[in-house]
């Protein structure tokens, strides 16, 4: 069992908050900065998959699980940024450039779907999001003067200057700084003031309002930032795809992401990381299990959604906490032993739960 | 600035047909606790609601240190030093009584979301700052002991006492406590009472409370304001609005209600 002794306030803004943290992370760190020469070829293709959907998931967290807003219709935010990239870098311009307009574009469309967030919530918040979807979806299908429509749209690799990132080295590079950039800067935001207002939001508006949290500016910005991160991932998808068509930013595309971060544990950033392994690694798994399975089973078309449906189910149902609070769980279990006692972790319920104002 | 602190002329609120409050008048004077009584469905938590903008009048006006409130929007009461807690509780269960406490001083930030995403130098003053007072306040209410516990894993009565914490966190002028005392036993209500008087008394906040436990309201209110059927009743010192025909009929009937009862029941 750890104690944490704190002696002043800077120690607990810090991020690192003790040793053992230092210690596993720059272990990750190490392992990250080696992995082009320590993995093969195709299972380094699977983990530049897992940075672009944590960034893309990092986003998604933020919007449903710190500010409680949820979006059916995230992969519209990954489309715009991706085409984004995809037109922009095909004209030519430097790829730092077009990745910011990806940002700020996709930004842009997240406060225009946050306006109706400001009027409607839970399932009905859903259901405008995934309207939204829809609509970019077949945006994107008929717009075929810009992109391709369904006959799809070719993207060049990213270059800069005359500097072309086209190995699959150098576009791992810039996926990972992406992706730690990012993940600094959802960190940065929840150990500030912006953050804190987001997860007021999610627990209680009309505590947060009369604590002086002005909600329409706070969910329109959970939105766009949430938008700008997804954006920034449909940058980097778009690049390693190569090849982009509206079906890939379908509604599965978003019930995909959306599983991601409930697989991997609602409210935590672990939990993005763990979701996108998660993601990546379970299309492999089923396609292994397929062998050892009846073929009836085994090679019917709708295999892997009856997975995942099954999977998200169990989870709601036995693991609300996700894969990263499973970890928590085991953790504090090895920790305590022989303490742990199964109702550690329960959340108490709140034998009055107040008559919610509007 | 003299005049009281907060003025209600005529509030009125009305929902569909049901006149919620009505034309109700009051002063709240710089430094003293103002309580409002009166049975249930009496309007007190209404009038609550107003002031904290979550309802709007229909008619009436609120000013407060001279500047109309119902002008302003709900969000914005905070920042002028209006802390409110809830009947029920409305804490963030899911974060810890310090991050709770640091919500509380939300009003008080400088640092933009450029600054917050990037972590400046600025952004780490300003919750430096925040954190030490979120410890003074901890410090003040003895909360030391659940700084870092969940909110949803904590009895009833330190909710109670984290809420007033978070509300004292805004740095108000005005504090609105909405039955402080609900759900907390004898002894909690003692110690909710000493904390009334020391804010009172050592911050010198005003406190506009809504309260049942009169030997609560007796120890700690200069004045207290009677309310009935969402109209005024009384308003004086304690004892005065206790001894007040009014609201002794309102709570207890009249008389003539008790004999009729008599006869009906003989």
């Amino acid at each position: 069992m750890r104690f944490i002794f704190k002696t002043d306030y800077e120690q607990d803004i810090r991020i690192v908050k003790h040793g053992g943290q230092a210690f596993w992370y720059s272990l990750l760190g190490l392992f990250l900065l080696a992995a082009p020469w320590l993995l093969s070829e195709y299972v380094l293709a699977q983990l530049v998959f897992v940075l672009i959907y944590a960034v893309v998931g990092l986003g998604l967290m933020l919007l449903a699980g710190f500010t409680g807003q949820f979006s059916i219709g995230h992969a519209a935010f990954l489309g715009v940024g991706a085409y984004t990239q995809a037109v922009l870098t095909n004209a030519g311009w430097p790829f730092p450039l077009a990745l910011a307009c990806s940002a700020g574009l996709s930004a842009i469309v997240g406060i225009v779907i946050g306006v109706p967030a400001l009027r409607v919530k839970g399932i009905y918040l859903g259901i405008a999001t995934l309207a939204f979807g829809f609509i970019v979806e077949e945006g994107m299908a008929r717009w075929e003067s810009v992109t391709g429509g369904n006959a799809g749209l070719h993207v060049k690799s990213p270059a800069m200057f005359g500097w072309v990132l086209d190995g699959s080295t150098e576009f791992y590079f810039l996926c990972l700084v992406v992706t730690v950039l990012c993940t600094f800067a959802l960190i940065n935001l929840l150990r500030s003031p912006t953050g804190r207002a987001f997860v007021a939001i999610r627990d209680s508006e009309v505590s947060a309002q009369s604590m002086g949290i002005h909600l329409a500016r706070y969910k329109t910005m959970s939105f766009a930032l949430s938008a700008a991160f997804a954006g920034l991932g449909g940058a980097l998808y778009a690049h390693k795809i190569k090849f982009l068509s509206p079906e890939q930013f379908s509604i599965i595309q978003s019930i995909d992401l959306l599983l991601m971060i409930v697989v991997g544990g609602l409210g935590s950033i672990h939990g993005v990381f763990l979701g996108a392994v998660f993601l990546i690694t379970m299309p492999q798994l089923i396609a292994m299990g397929k062998d050892y399975l009846p073929e009836s089973v085994g090679q019917s078309p709708g295999l892997q959604a009856v997975v995942y449906g099954v999977v998200l189910v169990a989870f709601v149902l036995f693991e609300p906490h996700g894969l990263y609070g499973r970890w928590l769980k085991i953790r504090t279990y090895l920790q305590m032993f022989p303490f742990y006692r199964a109702g550690m972790f329960r959340r108490q319920k709140s034998f009055q739960k107040s008559d919610r104002l509007k | 600035m003299s005049g009281p602190l907060l003025s209600a002329r005529d509030l009125t609120v009305k929902f569909g047909g049901l006149v919620a409050v009505n034309k109700v008048s009051f002063d709240v004077q710089r430094g003293e606790v103002f309580t409002i009584i009166g049975p249930n469905g009496a309007g007190k938590t209404t009038v609550f609601n107003l002031i904290s903008r979550i309802y709007q009048p229909t008619a009436g006006s609120i000013s407060y240190d001279g500047e109309d409130l119902v002008a302003q929007p709900p969000h914005a009461v905070a920042a002028r030093g209006i802390a409110r807690t809830f009947q029920n509780i409305e804490l963030f269960e899911f974060a810890s009584v310090l991050q709770n406490l640091l919500i509380g001083t939300h009003t008080h930030r400088r640092t933009s979301l450029w600054q917050d995403l990037l972590f400046t130098g600025a952004a780490r003053r300003a919750e430096v700052h925040a954190r030490h007072k979120a410890e003074e306040v901890i410090e003040f209410l003895d909360l030391q002991r659940y700084r870092d516990m969940m909110v949803a894993g904590l009895p009833y009565g330190v909710r109670k006492v984290v809420e007033l914490a978070r509300a004292l966190c805004c740095e108000p002028k005005l504090l609105l406590l909405d039955e402080p005392s609900s759900g907390l036993n004898t002894e909690e209500t003692d110690d909710m009472a000493w904390w009334i008087q020391d804010i009172q008394r050592e911050l010198g906040i005003t406190v506009l409370m809504v309260e049942h436990d009169m030997s609560l309201v007796s120890k700690v209110s200069d004045r207290v304001l009677a309310m009935n059927q969402g109209e005024v009743l009384a308003l004086g010192a304690p004892d005065e609005v206790q001894a007040h025909p009014g609201v002794i009929e309102a709570y207890l009937g009249s008389t003539d209600d008790l004999s009729s009862l008599r006869r009906s029941a003989a």
